[in-house]
């Protein structure tokens, strides 16, 4: 199959460029191992789980910033829930800045944690764009299997 | 005075009758009045050279005088006696004195010369220790910061690292092994100069060692387009008593030397038994029948001038002895060659063929007088033959002793240990193997062969595919060499589409022996089902059995997976695990890999659920546990737990007659501190893992409190 081929490599590429570009790590590919016949839909299972989780997380901190009075051990806590998962599935960019966040948390540097926030905004969608057309090729190559 | 009358002639005459015979004196007299003017009394008038005596005569005439010259007729003969005689002990004088001169000269001379050896003994066993010792200082104080780096190298590959810092480390990596590696060979020059080399004698399979020196060079030949391979033949028994590194060493060094120095066409590393060559003189050189197509040098010539090989200089028995196996080893490049003039030194240390040689490609030049010197040591020559612009072909032998235990064990020869599920797997298959050199598929062959399969060549598409249509024998496997198939695209298209059209429950799976990733290969004009797998060279037969497995679903999934870890999984099989986690993404994530391993898991996300799921009696036979969580944190729950353990205010018989409860938890924490672990142990917990999971850390945690269970039944 021509076009299988050409998914298959297609998939492949855009794997190991993700790889490459530092937006997932070797956690990820632990993950794509824990995939079988008995859990065939694990890895996007995991992911979605971790967008929901990862759009509310973002939005309460956004809002705890947005205080009169900023709880900083509130947003704090939000963002090491959000580190905690990004490292499960080895979103590696978006881990590494939420270190850095929770260092500006710590220090209580409201501007320093907002610009934080909006860098994690955009990381966080650069990654779902990406895992979301690794999955869109995962179908079609599932489809064209058939 | 009356006067008188003298005859003189009568006078001389009786006066010297008796001096001497008339012949040989001559008398002359004269009378010598008047002195200007003798008057010749007597005697010829010869003239009066020479000496001559001269006397007065008195006569009595007072008158008158006269005198008598007397001298001899003939002149006095040189005296030769004498002076032989003198000039005779004059030599002979002066003869002894020159050699008493000399002798005292000559004793001098060497009592100095013996003093200076002295000296220069001295000097030499002083050096040779300081040579021991530095030897031995070196071996150690420069090894052990050297392998500190190393290490901290490779721990520091471990840790998180950027694209950019992997590559500078990696970098690093690099030259600390190239500088080890140099160390060690200039350390072996020491050691084999000073004779205190060893050689081990260990039971080891020579094909396995030659599977991992083609796969140490199979990057750098396909990076460079040269074709590799290796075929030893089938007389070779599988085990081999000798010295495995060592003998690794030589082959390395050999086709390292190759690889510098060939840019195309082949490197073909042979073994044989010197019994299979010693009588075949004809080898086919001609460019037909060559690996790659290249010409080659005539291997014969590299053992031409082998001692055991002459006919006068042979103890060497027709037929082979007890145990010993003698190894002939060839390694043939088509590289640049060594030049003539370079030829005879080859084989010295510290010579390189050219002074841009290191520079080049650098290395030391120890490599081959290393070599030498451990081939000799394995009681075997080594030889070379090199034609420039042509290429090379390295020699040797060696004696091992045979490490089957059954001598007759020629023919067996899988690969142990992990393949061996595959080769019972491909046991029986079929091959069909299309390439139109001999040498080449016979090596393709060999690997083959090895893994179980018998093998049919052949030497070109239409030629296989009668094989595989007519053939009664249900062919499995087609392994088409690239040339062939890139040759002619129409032909292997038209080769796949009658692949399809096959009659069978299982068409016979297609693959391509490929020697460079080309990138030509994905726009195949190539249609249908059976698309090709390629197969990259070097062939070893490892690799040759996973990608048939690979391709054809040879051996289920799941033990491909469980392989990896299968400690882990024989602790884990059939427990019951709890995993507390606030965060629904590493629940699911750490719930899936405790599941592959064959656990049953639960998961809750606080606290409080915990402790009261774990409130004896419960069924659980761990369980994980998040640290940081709102309400009640990790360590809280487990205090509590252990709380209740502890002070059961139920009766014993409510605990399943179990005293005492404790149930193994382990911390999950993303921060390993050492207050951490502290706090862990201190509120009872039994360990800590971390997040997300790490293998070999999961597996130490937990064999602490699991045992194996080796079939899985609890």
């Amino acid at each position: 199959m021509d076009v299988m081929t050409q998914l298959q490599r297609q998939w492949r590429e855009h794997t190991a460029y993700l790889r490459k570009e530092g937006y997932l790590d070797d956690q990820f590919e632990q993950l794509q191992k824990l995939q079988d016949e008995n859990s065939p839909d694990f890895v996007a299972e995991v992911v979605s789980i971790f967008f929901d989780d990862s759009e509310k997380l973002l939005n309460n901190m956004a809002r705890a910033l947005e205080q009169k009075v900023v709880d900083f051990k509130q947003v704090d806590a939000h963002v090491h829930q959000f580190k905690g998962s990004s490292a499960s599935i080895g979103a590696m960019r978006v881990k590494n800045l939420c270190i850095e966040f929770r260092n500006h948390c710590e220090a209580q540097s409201l501007e320093e944690c907002v610009r934080c926030l909006r860098k994690l905004q955009y990381e966080y969608s650069v990654l779902k764009n990406q895992l979301e057309y690794l999955f869109r090729l995962e179908q079609q190559i599932r489809a064209a299997g058939v | 005075y009356i006067g008188g009358v003298f005859d003189v002639e009568s006078l001389v005459e009786k006066l010297l009758q008796q001096l001497a015979s008339k012949q040989t004196i001559l008398v002359n007299v004269y009378d010598t009045t008047n002195r200007s003017h003798p008057i010749s009394m007597y005697g010829s008038n010869v003239s009066a050279d020479g000496l001559q005596h001269v006397s007065t005569l008195n006569f009595g005439d007072p008158f008158r005088k006269h005198e008598m010259h007397c001298r001899f007729k003939q002149k006095p003969p040189w005296p030769w006696l004498a002076i032989t005689t003198s000039i005779g002990i004059l030599v002979i004088a002066y003869l002894v004195g020159y050699i008493f001169h000399a002798t005292v000269n000559r004793i001098a001379k060497v009592e100095d010369d013996y003093n200076k050896m002295m000296e220069l003994k001295k000097k030499a066993e002083a050096a040779d220790v300081a040579k021991s010792q530095f030897l031995a200082t070196v071996s150690h104080e420069i090894r052990t910061p050297m392998n500190g780096v190393l290490g901290m190298l490779h721990m520091l590959m471990d840790t998180d690292l950027d694209v950019t810092q992997q590559d500078y480390v990696r970098t690093a990596q690099g030259s600390g092994k190239a500088l080890v590696s140099l160390i060690n060979e200039v350390l072996d020059q020491a050691k084999i100069e000073s004779g205190r080399l060893e050689l081990d004698a260990v039971q080891f399979d020579l094909r396995a060692i030659l599977d991992d020196v083609l796969s140490l060079f199979s990057g750098k030949s396909q990076e460079k387009g040269v074709e590799l391979a290796v075929y030893i033949s089938d007389r070779v028994p599988e085990m081999l008593i000798g010295d495995p590194g060592r003998f690794r060493q030589i082959i390395t060094n050999l086709m390292g030397n190759s690889m510098k120095f060939t840019e195309k066409g082949h490197i073909f590393v042979t073994v044989h038994l010197v019994e299979e060559v010693i009588g075949s003189t004809e080898v086919e050189t001609s460019s037909e029948n060559t690996l790659s197509g290249f010409p080659v040098t005539d291997r014969c010539s590299s053992w031409k001038g082998f001692k055991a090989f002459s006919q006068e200089g042979s103890t060497f028995p027709l037929s082979p002895p007890s145990d010993s196996i003698n190894l002939i080893v060839s390694v043939e490049d088509t590289g640049v060659g060594i030049p003539p003039e370079a030829q005879s030194r080859v084989f010295t240390p510290f010579m390189q063929v050219g002074p841009s040689i290191s520079r080049i490609h650098g290395g030391t030049g120890i490599g081959l007088s290393i070599s030498k010197c451990l081939v000799g040591l394995m009681n075997g020559e080594i030889g070379f033959v090199s034609i420039p612009k042509t290429g090379s072909t390295f020699t040797f032998t060696a004696v091992f002793t045979n490490g089957c235990s059954n001598p007759n064990e020629y023919k067996s020869h899988k690969i142990n240990n992990q393949s061996n599920s595959a080769s019972t797997e491909f046991q029986g298959m079929t091959a069909l193997v299309v390439d139109p050199r001999p040498v080449r598929a016979k090596v393709s062959r060999y690997h083959i062969q090895r893994l179980g399969i018998s093998v049919e060549v052949v030497s070109d598409l239409n030629q296989g595919w009668s094989n595989i249509s007519s053939g009664n024998g249900a062919i499995d496997i087609v392994l088409v060499e690239q040339e062939v198939w890139d040759r002619d695209s129409h032909l292997s298209s038209l080769f796949i589409n009658n692949f399809k059209k096959i009659d069978r429950r299982t068409p016979p799976k297609l693959f391509i022996l490929a020697n460079f990733i080309s990138t030509s290969r994905t726009s195949a004009t190539t249609s249908g089902d059976n698309t090709p797998s390629i197969i990259m060279k070097p062939l070893r037969s490892s690799m040759l059995a996973a990608s048939l497995q690979r391709a054809m679903g040879v051996g289920s999934k799941g033990n491909a997976r469980n392989r990896e870890l299968p400690a882990l999984r024989n602790l884990l099989l059939g427990r019951k695990i709890l995993i507390i986690d606030d965060n629904n993404v590493n629940l699911k994530v750490a719930a899936g890999a405790l599941k592959k391993y064959g656990a049953e898991v639960e998961c809750a996300d606080s606290g409080k659920k915990a402790v009261s799921l774990l409130k004896p009696p419960h069924c659980f036979d761990a369980c994980f546990m998040d640290i940081q969580m709102p309400e009640m944190d990790g360590f809280e729950a487990t205090k509590l737990i252990r709380e209740m353990e502890k002070h059961g205010e139920t009766s014993v018989e409510a605990y399943d007659n179990v005293s005492n409860w404790h149930v193994p938890i382990l911390a999950m924490t993303a921060d390993v501190i050492q207050a951490t672990h502290e706090e862990c142990l201190k509120c009872g917990m039994d360990g800590y893992v971390s997040k997300p999971f790490e293998a070999e850390q999961l597996y130490r945690e937990v064999s602490r409190f699991f045992q194996s269970v080796p079939n899985g039944n609890l």
